[in-house]
């Protein structure tokens, strides 16, 4: 390390170990609501480095919408569906292989290419006076209102989507 | 030590801070929960809690020493790890989120810091929104102890009360979209400025708070916090279940203190926040040129505080007849120290009419529960999602173009 | 300040450990939650850069990633709800008529 432990590099340990951690227990775990817990536990960590960062309304947004509301569809549909402990075949073993490698190949690729650029790009954000809401909502109705009702859209076609899957055959 | 305890002198105030408040928070709850069996006694016409201590002030004590002196037994076949991990979510997010509010404007000097009242900074510029996302989390720790507990029943109840909290969140967080618009940030000190006194009306006091503006906004807040908080009407899942089921029946002694204490936190805080949204907050409803009414507060301990003392004076018991005038006594006193410290009492009226009006939505929130009977589950979901989000979703409509309005042809 | 690769190299890890688990398990709402966690360290990577650069941009794009994904998880999950009812397995291997 070429730079003395700020407060800041100390939370950010500490939330990029919890996130990992997460994710690694999302892999070992076997049953999926151990599996969904360590999902909620990697998105709380990110919403934490997005404060570190200064992003608070992604950050607000990301636990709401994605904690709140999708990790909570995914607890529903596993207790509704009474999901099991998993069982692995030799198949699955035998894909564990390949992709652990893949796995190293894809980090290991990245964090060369990044370790290789040019400068490692230092960041001098003032953290609240860039990410106010005010200019996030002045972004998303001037210059991206085509996208933003393009995703309203979606989101309708989603919900009707939804429902028709899950009605019964009318027999 | 004296350069260390100034070298981290905020995070001690936080630490000192974060437990006074939840010494104060704890002892609210426990409280209130006399107050509501009282409360609901009295409608019923009976009694309720008066054998414990004087007019059964103690019952609470005795309750917590029940809760933790009882058997906890761990049912068998539940999956332990989740078991143990749900009233504890419940609980921490319920407590967390008392850390947003802010209880006063003006910070206290001690030492040279300034100590605001409140544990976050008064600058949190998304007071409101942090809010709403520990409220969102919330949901889990009833999911959890549904479907922990390996009983049919309960899981069906977590799963109710689960799809029903999901469901008025969106009426919540909706009905607050016009309080925002008025007063244009999401922090909660903002919030309550933009319903103060204005330069162009210095005497609003009541009329300038949110409510009469926000009328439908707060229709819809309060019933939905309502359903978020489980509370009468809409206590479906864990009352109708409670002769089979709910999601907390396999929850024994402590764990069910804990959500118990979880649902009568979250209880408080929906009040604290419809006082700031709505209400005006720590501003007091009379206009600011009746200087009066800065005595308010002592007109209304020192009557109290001798009430005490004379109903105490005749109570039965011996203890009643001890305790009751010592509690009077410190009343009266508290209100004559505002009298005669005027630095004091300018300081005391924002926190004062905060809790007075945190007060009157929690008695309002008690009676609801002694006259109203329950919706049936069908009922409570087409309400939320048939009345309650589109009404909220009309009142941002109607706001926007209030405002709109006045920025084109009322700005002149 | 954290450096920006930090939080790049971070966002590497959890895609890469998002891909292991999309391989590895077997229960088809694990491999669902593993692409979640795909798009989360997506994310982070958006937001990362969006600091370094001094833009929004790329934080206005991490609220549109969050949105697609609310509509993509309804919709999937309805899915592994039909698979559920219909092949009465939530094993992955076991879905498996359309093959050869």
């Amino acid at each position: 390390m070429g730079r003395e432990m700020t407060a800041s590099l100390v939370v950010f340990f500490v939330l990029a170990a919890l996130a990992v951690i997460g994710a690694l227990s999302l892999i070992i775990q076997k049953h999926p609501i151990h599996s969904a817990l360590s999902l909620i536990v990697v998105m709380v960590a990110l919403a934490g480095l997005y404060l570190l960062m200064g992003a608070e309304f992604v950050a607000a947004v990301q636990i709401i919408v994605y904690g709140g509301a999708i990790m909570v569809l995914f607890v529903f549909v596993i207790m509704l569906l009474n999901a099991g402990v998993e069982e692995h075949t030799s198949i699955s073993k035998m894909a564990g292989a390949p992709g652990l490698l893949l796995v190293v190949a894809l980090a290991g690729f990245v964090s060369a290419s990044i370790a290789r650029s040019a400068a490692s790009v230092q960041t001098a954000s003032q953290s609240g006076t860039m990410s106010s809401t005010k200019e996030i909502s002045g972004m998303i109705f001037k210059d991206f209102v085509y996208p933003f009702e393009l995703t309203s859209f979606l989101i309708l076609i989603a919900i009707l989507g939804a429902t028709v899957l899950a009605q019964r055959e009318k027999s | 030590m004296n350069s260390f305890l100034a070298a981290n002198a905020e995070l001690l105030i936080t630490i000192v801070k974060i437990a006074l408040l939840l010494f104060v928070v704890l002892t609210v709850n426990a409280y209130l929960t006399w107050f509501e069996r009282k409360v609901v006694a009295h409608i019923q016409s009976r009694w309720g809690p008066h054998r414990v201590g004087p007019h059964g002030l103690l019952q609470p004590l005795a309750d917590g020493v029940k809760f933790l002196f009882k058997e906890d037994p761990t049912p068998a076949g539940v999956d332990k790890f989740v078991y143990f991990l749900a009233p504890l979510l419940a609980l921490s997010l319920a407590l967390t989120s008392i850390a947003l509010i802010p209880f006063g404007p003006d910070p206290i000097h001690l030492f040279g810091h300034d100590i605001y009242l409140g544990i976050a900074p008064p600058d949190v510029n998304i007071g409101i929104l942090a809010l709403f996302a520990i409220t969102a989390m919330g949901v889990y720790g009833v999911a959890l102890a549904g479907w922990s507990s390996n009983n049919k029943y309960s899981l069906f109840g977590g799963l109710r009360s689960s799809a029903q909290m999901v469901s008025y969140e969106l009426a919540l967080t909706m009905s607050v979209v016009g309080v925002l618009l008025m007063a244009g940030s999401f922090n909660l000190k903002d919030i309550i400025n933009a319903q103060a006194p204005l330069p162009g009306h210095p005497d609003r006091g009541i009329l300038g708070w949110n409510v009469w503006p926000q009328i439908l906004g707060f229709f819809c807040f309060f019933v939905a916090a309502i359903a978020e908080t489980n509370r009468v009407p809409f206590d479906l899942p864990e009352a109708e279940q409670e002769l089979v089921g709910g999601f907390h029946t396999e929850y024994a002694s402590f764990k069910f203190a804990m959500f118990f204490i979880a649902e009568y936190t979250s209880m408080i805080t929906v009040s604290c926040l419809c006082t700031i949204m709505f209400f005006g907050g720590w501003l007091s409803p009379f206009p600011a040129s009746w200087t009066f009414t800065h005595y308010l507060p002592s007109a209304i301990l020192i009557p109290f505080g001798l009430w005490v003392i004379w109903d105490g004076i005749r109570y039965e018991t011996i203890f009643g007849r001890v305790i009751l005038p010592g509690v009077g006594t410190a009343i009266a006193a508290l209100g004559a120290v505002f009298v005669f410290l005027p630095g004091v009492n300018d300081f005391i009226q924002g926190p004062f009419w905060l809790l007075s009006k945190i007060l009157v939505f929690l008695f309002v929130y008690v009676w609801m529960r002694g006259t109203l009977p329950r919706f049936r589950y069908d009922q409570l979901m087409s309400f939320g999602w048939k009345l309650l989000l589109p009404v909220s979703i009309v009142n941002v409509i109607l706001t926007s173009f209030a405002i709109l309005a006045k920025l084109q042809w009322g700005g002149k | 300040m954290v450096p920006t690769n930090y939080y790049v190299i971070l966002s590497a890890i959890l895609f890469g450990l998002g891909v292991f688990a999309f391989i590895f398990k077997r229960n088809i709402i694990t491999i669902f939650m593993s692409i979640e966690l795909m798009l989360n360290a997506v994310n982070l990577a958006f937001v990362a850069f969006s600091q370094a650069l001094g833009k929004l941009d790329g934080q206005v794009f991490v609220l549109f990633v969050i949105v697609v994904a609310a509509a993509e998880a309804a919709v999937g999950l309805g899915i592994i709800i039909l698979i559920a009812r219909n092949r009465q397995t939530l094993n992955v291997e076991r879905v498996d008529l359309l093959k050869l």
